[in-house]
C-alpha cells in the first residue's frame, strides 16, 4: 500500500516575511542591531543568512567561515559564495590550530568526539563575537535535526534566536531556493562535514525526504506509531524515527535541575524570554 | 438615545510584553488621536494593557477596575468609549483574562474570559480563573457585546449574548498565526475569518474583530482585524502583521434591513433550544 504522503510544500513568501519579522523584531527589541551567523557553506546557514541580511541589512550581518584542516574545500568556497552575495561582513577563522592542541593530548580520540569538539569551538568563537560585535548569534538548526537529535549540544545547536527551528529539512530547501541561495548549495548532499565524506543521509540511514514525511504525521498531526503503519509506512523505520526523538528530548530541553524549592527555574518560575521588551 | 450612525475604529497594536506603564502610554496617546479624528468607540485587542504571555507575570500586572491607572483613559471615556484588554484582579484577589468598557469616566462592562485555551501552546487555565458571565452591555453606541479570543471558538457565547440582544459583537484577539502551509494564508488565519464571516452573518449583528500584530518569543500575531457589517460585508480591515488604525463608519438602519430581510434571529426558538440541551446533559451523565 501507498503510504500517505503529507504535504510539506509551504507558502514561501508567507514564511520569508514572517521571519524576516521575526529576525528584526526579536534583534532589536533585545537591544541589538546586529547578527553573526556561522557560515557553513551548507543550506541552513546558508538561509539564515539570507534571512537575517533582508530582515537587519547587510551591513549588520556577521559570517564567520571556521574550516577545519578536513573540512571539503567546497564548503569554504561556499560560505563565500553566501558572503559575496549577501554582501554581509565576514571573517574567516580556522579551527586546526585550536582542536589540534587539545588533541594531541588525547590523540585515542575518535571521529566523534572531534566532530563535537569541533562544534563546540565553533559556538565559543561565535559567542566571542557576539560580545565584540554587539550582535546575536543566530542559529540554523531546523526542525528535522533537532526532532532527531542530530545537532551537538552546545554546539551548533547554541544560538539567541533560531528563525529555522520550525522548518522541516526540505521546508528549509525550499525557502532557501525561494530566497536566491546559489545553486551549489541548494544541489549538495546535506552534510555536518565533520570528517571527511560525511553526509546527514549516509549517518541517519535515511533521507530527509523520508524521514520529513513521517516526522510531519508524527510530530505536527500526531500519529501514533500505530496510525503510521496503517498509514503505510514501514514500522521498523517508523520505530527507529520514535526511538531517535524519544531519546534526543534531553537536546531539547534545559539540564534537568532537582527540585527541592517552592519554586523552581523553569518548572515553577515561568517568565517570558521577552520580559520587558 | 442611541446614535443611528457612529465611527468605530481597532487600534491594531504591538504591545511592550509586561510594561503597564509603556502600554497605557500608548493606549492614552492612540485614543486621544482617535477622539481628535472624530472616532466613538475604539477597540484595543486582548491583553492590550500587558502582552500576551505574561507567565508568572500576572499577579504583577493585575488591575483592579478601581485602580487610579485607569483613571486617565477613564477621563477620555467621556469623550470616545474605550474596550481594552487587561488582567483584572477581583476584590478577592482571583486574576481574569478581561475586556472593559469604559464610558462616560467609569467601568460600564466587564467580560472576564470565559473558555480559557489550555493545550497545545496555550497555558491559560494555569494562570487565570474562568468567568462565568455571558451577558451584553448597554453601552451608548447600542448593546454590545464583549468576548474574548478563544470564547469566540465555543458558538454558545455569542449565541447567549445574540438571543439577549446584540446589535454590536467585539471580539477582543491575542490571535498567534500558525498552520503554515502551501496556502496564501496560515490556518489560524483562515479559521478565524471564515467564523467572524460566519457569527456576523448568523447573529445579524455588526461584528469587529480586533488582533494584534508583533512577536513575543518567537510567536506572532498576525493583526488582519475586521469591521464587519451584520450581512457580513466587510466594512474595513487592518494591515497583516503590521501595526494599524482600523476604522469604520457604522449605521444601525443596516441592522434593522438586514433583520427584516434574514430573520434569523425572530426565528431562533431559544425554548426549544433550552428543553434539548437539558435532554442531552442529563443522557450524557448517565
Amino acid at each position: 500500500m501507498e503510504p500517505i504522503r503529507p504535504d510539506v510544500t509551504i507558502n514561501c513568501e508567507l514564511l520569508r516575511k514572517i521571519l524576516v519579522g521575526f529576525i528584526e523584531n526579536e534583534v532589536h527589541k533585545m537591544g541589538f542591531r546586529r547578527a553573526v551567523i556561522g557560515v557553513s557553506g551548507g543550506v541552513d546557514s546558508a538561509l539564515s543568512a539570507f534571512l537575517a541580511a533582508q530582515a537587519l541589512g547587510p551591513e549588520s550581518v556577521w559570517g564567520l567561515v571556521m574550516p577545519y584542516k578536513t573540512s571539503s574545500p567546497a564548503s569554504v568556497a561556499h560560505a563565500q559564495l553566501v558572503v559575496q552575495k549577501l554582501k554581509i561582513h565576514s571573517t574567516l577563522i580556522d579551527i586546526t590550530p585550536m582542536i589540534d592542541v587539545y588533541f594531541e593530548r588525547f590523540p585515542e580520540a575518535d571521529a566523534l568526539r572531534r566532530g563535537n569538539k569541533m562544534a563546540r569551538e565553533r559556538m565559543t568563537i561565535l559567542y566571542d563575537h557576539s560580545a565584540v560585535l554587539s550582535a546575536l548569534v543566530l542559529g540554523t538548526s531546523n526542525k528535522s535535526e533537532l526532532m532527531l537529535g542530530y545537532g551537538t549540544l552546545y554546539g551548533d545547536m547554541a544560538s539567541a534566536i533560531n528563525p529555522l527551528g520550525d522548518l522541516f529539512k526540505t521546508q528549509v530547501w525550499q525557502l532557501a531556493r525561494h530566497v536566491g541561495v546559489p545553486e551549489e548549495i541548494m544541489q549538495k548532499k546535506p552534510s555536518a562535514d565533520l570528517w571527511e565524506g560525511q553526509t546527514d543521509e549516509e549517518e541517519l540511514g535515511f533521507t530527509y525526504e523520508e524521514v520529513d514525511q513521517v516526522l510531519m504525521l508524527m510530530i505536527d498531526k500526531r500519529y501514533e506509531i500505530a496510525d503510521l503503519v496503517g498509514a503505510g509506512f514501514d514500522e521498523k523505520f517508523v520505530r527507529k524515527v520514535f526511538e531517535m526523538v524519544q531519546s534526543s528530548q534531553f537536546k531539547r530541553r534545559l539540564p534537568v535541575i532537582a527540585k527541592v524549592s517552592g519554586r523552581t527555574i523553569d518548572r515553577d518560575f515561568r517568565y517570558p524570554r521577552d520580559w520587558g521588551r | 438615545m442611541q446614535a443611528r450612525q457612529f465611527r468605530i475604529a481597532v487600534a491594531q497594536v504591538n504591545p511592550i510584553l509586561g510594561d503597564l506603564r509603556k502600554n497605557l502610554a500608548l493606549h492614552e496617546q492612540i485614543a486621544e488621536q482617535a477622539r481628535a479624528d472624530g472616532v466613538h468607540l475604539i477597540i484595543f485587542p486582548e491583553l492590550s494593557l500587558t502582552g500576551y504571555f505574561v507567565k508568572d507575570l500576572v499577579p504583577s500586572l493585575a488591575l483592579s477596575c478601581e485602580s487610579p491607572f485607569l483613571n486617565g483613559l477613564k477621563e477620555l471615556s467621556r469623550e470616545i468609549s474605550i474596550v481594552l484588554g487587561l488582567v483584572e484582579e477581583s476584590s478577592d484577589h482571583r486574576f481574569y483574562n478581561a475586556a472593559l468598557l469604559l464610558e462616560a469616566g467609569e467601568v460600564r462592562h466587564v467580560h472576564r474570559k470565559i473558555y480559557l485555551p489550555t493545550y497545545g501552546m496555550f497555558d491559560e487555565r494555569r494562570y487565570f480563573a474562568s468567568g462565568d458571565r455571558l451577558r451584553a452591555t448597554q453601552s451608548r453606541w447600542g448593546p454590545m457585546g464583549l468576548l474574548l479570543c478563544e470564547d469566540l471558538w465555543h458558538p454558545s457565547a455569542p449565541y447567549v449574548l445574540s438571543l439577549g440582544g446584540m446589535d454590536l459583537l467585539v471580539g477582543l484577539s491575542s490571535s498567534p498565526g500558525r498552520g503554515l502551509g502551501a496556502e496564501e494564508k496560515l490556518e489560524s488565519v483562515k479559521v478565524w475569518e471564515s467564523l467572524i464571516y460566519t457569527y456576523a452573518y448568523l447573529f445579524s449583528c455588526f461584528l469587529v474583530f480586533a488582533n494584534r500584530v508583533g512577536y513575543e518569543d518567537g510567536v506572532h500575531f498576525w493583526g488582519g482585524s475586521q469591521i464587519l457589517s451584520p450581512a457580513g460585508i466587510l466594512l474595513a480591515k487592518g494591515k497583516y502583521h503590521q501595526e494599524d488604525l482600523v476604522i469604520a463608519e457604522l449605521d444601525r438602519s443596516e441592522l434593522r434591513r438586514e433583520r427584516a430581510t434574514s430573520p434569523l434571529l425572530r426565528d431562533e426558538r431559544p425554548n426549544l433550544t433550552l428543553r434539548e440541551l437539558k435532554r442531552v446533559i442529563k443522557e450524557r451523565a448517565k
